[in-house]
């Protein structure tokens, strides 16, 4: 497809005689059948210049790593790095931590947005109430919640002392969750409750009419007429919860995770590690949210279709 | 009346489908309390054809969510063959001015939804739905998403799902409301046609008094706010009806004078 619009521009451009003043068209034409892969890396290869020019203008590996070291460690994130286990592992324990704060909170933030949505007394009881906590960062919960669980984990929990299935747990402390959680409940509970409000109400109220009990309208109607607000809601919510790693991460207790990665690099600087270290929990976090979104459009084409 | 005819299949006692008896509604807003109807009376019985006209902004949409038992009346009472009715029953279908269709169900399952809340296995409502969206002409748009459907085809599919529900008292609030003139036409010729073919009881609120001439046996005429009923009327024209008919002519300007009287005397007091 692309190839043929190519070649047709190139042969317009070939079998016109070029006057003054036609070239910009062409080139213009050249450059929209180019379409947006193209243009879209123009501004990474311009960073991506800009970074090796000025890291070996300073020549300080520890201020600005050549692009070469940091490339080095992304492609083999299988190797050990200073005694804390490959990038790749580190990336896989920082995913599971997420993982089970981010479940934690959509299996409380949508049931409970659903019920508020719905039930205007039930809003008016609870909203102003949550609302005072939105607005408070994840990170200043962090003295609280160190306080409340110390370096208690998931094994503490289920009482699980030995074994595999120990040593994953234990890398789950309950501090950590609990940051991640807060990060991702608000945006997946308030898309939640507005995704039910604007349900319109006649869809409510036909269903009513054919006979639909208080259970049909939650599951039948308002789950799939809220759920592309609230599969929107849930991919900020993991967007926010993966931004809180790091912090949760820094917690005491911590010896892995990307985000324990960065700062033990920095404390040891290699400023390289944490560059690759970062860059991969930007290149995790931007392959979740595309995932997201295709589930978005193809699940929802009805909602951009409809009225 | 029963000594002097006796029971026959032809002259069955009427049975009264829906009983309104005094009925008000009033709402409460900052400025204070806003009777919307006012001592509605009313029997509608098996196999009427009712529309309710009247000024907008009388209730008589308000009238028809209470029979519908989506609201809740102020004062009065109201019975579905003599049970008090309180909340919305199976045997009470209703087709909104809005589309209603769930946007992302196919139509047939928009169709079969109300077997579906009824709790009727799957290929049994399917066979169901299929056979009324053939009652509405539209068979071959079973697997479309509503939103592919013009607005008079949503319709007919929200026809066809009060339907399938099989409902013994059709409500429907002003549903050719948002089509343009020539399909609505169309849409009324294509209700006339069901309702002759299995005869359900039908109370059609609409503005339009050519409409209701057109579909109706009885026109309940309501009044500007508060909402009462002004006057009953028959239509004794048999269907089809022809719109070039003088008795049609004369009906529609006696309605339309009715409801300008209603609106003048509302300007009057505001």
């Amino acid at each position: 497809m692309k190839t043929t619009l190519l070649e047709e521009a190139s042969v317009q451009a070939a079998s016109r005689k070029m006057r003054p003043g036609e070239g910009r068209t062409v080139s213009a034409e050249i450059v929209r059948s180019l379409g947006g892969p193209v243009l879209s890396l123009v501004v990474p290869i311009l960073f991506l210049a800009m970074w090796s020019f000025l890291a070996s203008y300073t020549g300080n590996e520890i201020i600005l790593p050549s692009l070469g070291n940091v490339t080095e460690l992304l492609i083999r994130p299988g190797q050990s790095l200073i005694s804390m286990g490959s990038l790749a592992s580190n990336i896989a324990v920082s995913l599971m931590r997420v993982l089970a704060g981010y479940i934690l909170a959509v299996a409380i933030a949508i049931p409970t947005g659903i019920v508020m949505g719905y039930y205007s007394l039930i809003f008016r009881l609870f909203n102003s109430f949550l609302g005072l906590f939105r607005p408070i960062p994840p990170l200043a919960w962090v003295p609280l919640v160190l306080a409340w669980f110390g370096v208690a984990s998931m094994a503490n929990l289920f009482g699980i002392q030995e074994g595999k299935l120990y040593v994953y747990l234990n890398n789950m402390k309950l501090s950590m969750i609990s940051i991640i959680f807060i990060g991702a409940f608000y945006p997946i509970l308030t898309s939640a409750m507005y995704g039910v409000r604007n349900v319109r109400k006649t869809l409510v109220d036909s269903a009513r009419v054919l006979g639909a009990g208080e259970s049909d309208i939650f599951l039948k109607v308002l789950l799939p007429g809220s759920a592309p607000s609230i599969v929107n809601g849930m991919r900020i919510g993991l967007g926010v919860a993966w931004m809180c790693l790091v912090s949760a991460e820094m917690l005491p207790g911590s010896l892995s995770g990307v985000g324990y990665l960065i700062t033990h690099a920095y404390t040891v600087a290699r400023t390289d590690i944490v560059i690759a270290g970062m860059i991969s929990i930007g290149i995790v976090g931007a392959v979740l949210d595309f995932f997201f979104r295709k589930i978005e459009d193809r699940k929802f084409t009805w909602q951009r279709l409809a009225r | 009346m029963a000594a002097s005819c006796p029971m026959s299949l032809e002259r069955k006692p009427p049975v009264t489908v829906l009983r309104v008896q005094g009925l008000g509604k009033y709402y409460l807003t900052e400025r204070g309390r806003v009777q919307a109807l006012s001592e509605i009376n009313l029997e509608i019985g098996e196999n009427d054809f009712v529309c309710i006209v009247g000024p907008s902004g009388c209730g008589k949409s308000t009238l028809l969510r209470i029979m519908a038992g989506l609201d809740t009346a102020s004062s009065g009472k109201l019975y579905h063959r003599d049970i008090p009715l309180e909340k919305p029953q199976k045997e009470i279908g209703m087709v909104f001015q809005e589309y209603s269709l769930l946007p992302w169900r196919s139509v047939l399952d928009n169709v079969a939804l109300g077997l579906e809340f009824s709790r009727v296995p799957k290929n049994k409502r399917l066979h169901a739905a299929r056979n009324f969206l053939d009652t509405v002409g539209l068979r071959e748009f079973g697997d479309a998403l509503p939103h592919e459907l013009s607005g008079g085809m949503q319709q007919r599919v929200a026809i066809a799902r009060a339907l399938a529900n099989n409902p013994d008292l059709l409500l429907m609030d002003e549903p050719f409301g948002a089509v343009d003139a020539h399909t609505r036409i169309l849409l009324q010729k294509e209700l006339l046609r069901i309702w002759e073919s299995n005869r359900k009881t039908i109370v059609f609120v609409t503005h339009s008094v050519d409409e209701a001439i057109y579909l109706a046996d009885r026109i309940v005429l309501i009044s500007a706010r508060p909402g009462r009923i002004k006057e009953i009327m028959e239509v004794p024209m048999p269907r089809p009806r022809d719109r070039a008919n003088p008795e049609y002519g004369r009906m529609a300007a006696r309605i339309l004078d009715q409801l300008e009287q209603e609106v003048s005397a509302r300007r009057d007091i505001g």
